[in-house]
């Protein structure tokens, strides 16, 4: 491969290939579309959070103009899939993980589902669910987290790590403990979650769904309604943000299907604002302890971290809240335990950075603590600890320019003029501080099929069953084949979102560029030496020359040493006796890479705050993050990535909080209004940076992503900043005005 | 494989009155009057619905609604204007702002029947035929959105705020502009890309 040549392509084409239909209002998103003959379905939600349904009134919601069905656990009809012994030979004995809707009368969280109305516009359906009257059987419900992870009866462990000798901190010559607190946070992407069921016959079902995964829906979807997966169609061209919450099919997926089965009419069922809380995840709450000690000069000899996290009754949901402590840097002793409490909540799933997010909040805001009791800058003490080899697994990594990202954050942000005694500088009246905190992610890559489709024109077309919630998966894979291809990428489409393409992965854990990346490269690749091949049968001017001596670009294959010796893509794919040259390429991990290496992204935020002494308001005044995501295919695109990162973790520092009533189960924040999210008047210019540095052991794009680290180790930046300004050490999130004076 | 339903674009108010007169006309017949109670459902149903005309992207329309529905739903659900988006229901994100005789309005807090008369502008109607909008060139430009979901909104509000004056500076930017949440953050590239509009010398 022409490794030079790749994404040589000038900064102007790096607008977003789908630019057009989004702010035209032109791009479709699911609740976009309306199939012929659709009615809308709207939930009723349990009022308690704990026992089950004696009585549901229905009559009057019945009556009610426009309704024509309501389901519930009265009549509806058993999911196929739902049932416990549906074992599947080929996945090993599945089984449906999650809530069952309608399935019995249980109740296990408050808003859960207990009935759906489906009605001929979605005001009748709304106005028929607000007459559905349960009665109840209540049990207590237990949904406090802060209560019950003290009592360790409650607790179901879920894995415990140590290497070296556990607790060594407590020998250590200087040392810190802290617990650290972070509360429920919600991904509330913008766009409702939503989906439509259209029954085209008895065993064949499209349904249009809000997805990360299209493949992972079609086959939930295949097995719990027994249908072969071919005849499951899923169609997410656009989806409206998500952060994990589409990662998994939810219980509302399947609900639209069961109704739209009943009702025999496409069902459009869009959850409200309010049952985003409920009903598609969240980051889960979560208590952390964590204790590091270091000789003298600095050098880490010991780190102990433990953490405790929320999940429900019905399913247990774990993430990788302490892994990065076991080998962000490098310490001989380290042990961790990890545990979850079962409460009578709905169920968690991955926010944006999953567990290291978390992990790195109480990581990395002790590491601060650990310097300021050392007397060293926060940075230097990173840097002495920097781990060159991974610690747990000893392996080298693909490729780390951790310390590129703090030589370069430091300068970006004004590091120098940070104090080395906290609250000792100020500007206008403010108190000023400057805070750090670095991110991990894995980095690792999956399996996708790619197909490419070269037509008679002479343009690109490249299939995938992917989707993409926002970071520019076309944007990127369309750069991937121009660099390739050499042509322009307004030549070149990439289609996504549809299972009727060859099968993507679910997009997350940034891993989309690397693996669909790697796919259409192989694509590429093969299509570029077809094209050379042919070049040599078709072309007189180039039939003598040698595979090395021809290359493709602008639209053609040329002789490398005369230029002028060149014959079009379009006329080879006429040469070639077919209608266009089609290629399927698949690709997976490699296990040899991944048994010799480690493979991580990484990230350094800087933060510069400005603190009211009188009020205890936080300003952010400048933003710096820097993140090595390998090489940098999309350039555009990835600032923008890093600064939404960013801003996820602006309100996870500082907005962000959702919170239960312990008497009720009820979220008391489940609006917008409540649950507060970072505005434009909360964010303020954001500089990023990439080392920019190609990882050829990865993929052969060389890049790693940068989806998750964007915002990993960003909550902990501001929290450290805000210590260097005012002296305090805030260790429950988010930070508020009230905690600081 | 999909087509959209027809429902009622530009349903007149002499078909609405052809409609009911049919309604009526069949209750006379005797063997309809078996199925009475459904007929005066729909009969009542037909009556409660609000006759509007309204000028939507320069165009006039007729339209009869539904009492209860907003002039978002309305917009997406009668007219397939789906641009405009639906993203809390409760006026907190600004994904459904358009533009009601020249002012911003969260449309989902705005009854559809009470706009009969007015203007609205919609992201469908804010571009010269292929020829952009300023803004909408310069949130391409500043890449001022990732998933493009509030972009609609963040679009029509943008228009609205440069024209009210209240876009000079970024710190205005970003306080007139808060009504609008970008959940995947790109809140710097949408001022830039606010400012680069405003200061462009074209009108917006």
């Amino acid at each position: 491969m022409d490794k030079e040549k790749l994404f040589t392509l000038p900064w102007e084409e790096d607008d977003r290939v789908d630019g057009i239909e989004k702010v035209t209002g032109h791009a479709r998103y699911t609740a976009d579309h309306k199939p012929e003959n659709m009615v809308y379905a709207v939930f009723v939600t349990s009022t308690i959070a704990r026992g089950a349904v004696k009585n549901l009134l229905l009559s009057e919601a019945k009556n009610a103009p426009g309704v024509l069905e309501i389901l519930s656990h009265l009549n509806c009809p058993p999911v196929p899939g739902y049932q416990p012994w549906a074992k599947d030979p080929n996945k090993k004995g599945f089984e449906w993980r999650g809530l069952k809707p309608f399935q019995n009368n249980l109740v296990w969280y408050y808003g859960q589902p207990i009935a759906l109305v489906v009605a001929v516009t979605w005001e009748k359906a709304v106005k028929a669910a607000a007459l559905v009257k349960a009665e109840y059987l209540v049990e207590v419900a237990e949904t406090d987290f802060e209560k019950f992870r003290k009592d360790p009866s409650r607790l179901k462990p879920s894995g415990e790590y140590k290497r070296g000798e556990a607790d060594a901190y407590k020998q250590a010559a200087v040392f810190v403990e802290n617990e650290y607190h972070t509360p429920i946070e919600t991904h509330n992407p913008i766009e409702l979650h939503a989906s439509i069921a259209v029954w085209e016959d008895d065993d064949k079902l499209t349904v249009y769904d809000k997805s990360q995964g299209p493949k992972g829906t079609q086959s939930e979807l295949a097995r719990n309604f027994g249908l072969e997966e071919k005849n499951v169609r899923v169609i997410t061209k656009f989806v409206g943000g998500a952060f994990g919450s589409a990662l998994r099919s939810w219980p509302h997926v399947v609900a639209a299907c069961i109704a739209a089965k009943m009702v025999k009419r496409p069902v459009r069922l869009q959850l409200t604002r309010r049952q985003m809380f409920t009903m598609v995840g969240y980051r889960p709450m979560a208590w952390q302890y964590i204790a590091i000690g270091a000789s003298r000069e600095g050098k880490l000899t010991g780190i102990t971290h433990h953490a405790v996290s929320i999940t429900s009754r019905y399913e247990d949901f774990r993430e990788g809240i302490v892994n990065a402590s076991q080998y962000l840097y490098d310490c001989p002793n380290v042990n961790t335990s990890y545990k979850i409490l079962p409460q009578d909540v709905n169920t968690p799933t991955w926010m944006r950075g999953p567990g290291e997010a978390t992990g790195a909040f109480a990581l990395e805001s002790a590491l601060d603590e650990l310097a300021y009791k050392l007397g060293m800058d926060p940075v230097e003490l990173r840097i002495k600890n920097y781990a060159e080899l991974h610690p747990v697994n000893k392996l080298p990594w693909t490729s780390k320019f951790l310390k590129e990202c703090y030589d370069k954050g430091r300068e970006l942000v004004g590091w120098s003029n940070r104090p080395a005694i906290p609250r000792t500088l100020t500007e206008d009246g403010k108190l000023i501080g400057y805070g750090m905190g670095g991110g991990v992610f894995g980095a690792s890559r999956g399996t996708a099929a790619v197909k490419a489709v070269l037509n008679s024109e002479g343009k690109l077309t490249l299939y995938s069953a992917v989707s993409d919630m926002g970071p520019g998966t076309a944007t990127a894979m369309v750069r991937i084949a121009a660099g390739i291809m050499q042509m322009p990428v307004s030549k070149i489409s990439f289609l996504l979102g549809d299972t009727e393409f060859p099968p993507g992965p679910t997009q997350g854990g940034s891993t989309t560029t690397s693996t669909v990346g790697t796919a259409v490269s192989m694509v590429c690749e093969t299509l570029k030496a077809q094209l050379i091949e042919l070049a040599q049968i078709n072309s007189t001017d180039l039939n003598g020359l040698s595979t090395e001596e021809l290359a493709c670009g602008n639209e053609t294959v040329y002789a490398k040493k005369d230029g002028t010796k060149k014959i079009s893509l379009a006329a080879l794919v006429m040469a070639s006796g077919k209608p266009q040259l089609e290629i399927l390429k698949e690709t997976g991990p490699d296990p040899a890479i991944r048994s010799k290496y480690a493979m991580n992204s990484f990230s350094a935020h800087f933060v510069k705050v400005a603190v009211d002494p009188v009020t205890g308001t936080i300003e952010l005044k400048k933003i710096v993050c820097t993140g090595d995501g390998g090489k940098i295919v999309s350039p555009k695109t990835a600032r923008s990535q890093m600064i939404g990162g960013a801003v996820g973790g602006i309100g996870m520092a500082l907005t962000e909080e959702a919170l239960i009533d312990t008497q009720t189960g009820k979220y008391l924040t489940d609006t917008l209004g409540t649950y507060l999210v970072p505005r434009h008047r909360d964010v303020p210019f954001i500089d990023t940076w990439f080392p920019d540095k190609p990882d050829l052991l990865i993929n052969p794009m060389g890049s790693k992503g940068v989806g998750e680290i964007a915002l990993i180790g960003f909550a902990a930046a501001v929290a450290n900043a805000v210590y260097n300004a005012t002296g305090k050490r805030i260790t429950r999130l988010p930070i508020k005005p009230e905690m600081l004076v | 494989m999909e087509k959209h339903s027809p429902d009622c674009p530009g349903e007149s108010r002499r078909n609405f009155i052809k409609q009911t007169t049919a309604l009526t006309a069949l209750t006379i017949v005797p063997s309809a009057l078996v199925q009475a109670g459904e007929q005066h459902e729909a009969i009542a149903t037909f009556l409660e619905k609000t006759p509007l005309q309204l000028e939507v992207n320069g165009k006039t329309v007729q339209v009869l609604v539904d009492p209860g529905v907003s002039l978002l739903d309305m917009l997406r659900e009668q007219l397939g204007l789906t641009g405009t988006k639906k993203g809390c229901d409760q006026g907190h994100c600004g994904a459904c702002i358009v533009h009601v005789d020249g002012k911003r309005v969260n449309s989902c807090l705005s009854e559809a029947a009470d706009n009969n008369g007015k203007k609205i502008t919609t992201i469908e109607g804010l571009s010269n035929g292929d020829q952009l909008h300023p803004v909408q060139e310069a949130f391409i430009k500043h890449d001022a959105f990732q998933c493009g979901y509030c972009t609609p909104g963040q679009i029509m509000s943008a228009v609205a705020c440069i024209r009210e004056g209240q876009a000079n500076t970024p710190e205005d930017i970003r306080e007139y502009m808060s009504d609008n949440i970008c959940r995947c953050g790109a809140y710097p590239n949408i001022v830039a890309a606010i400012l680069e509009a405003k200061n462009s010398g074209q009108k917006i």
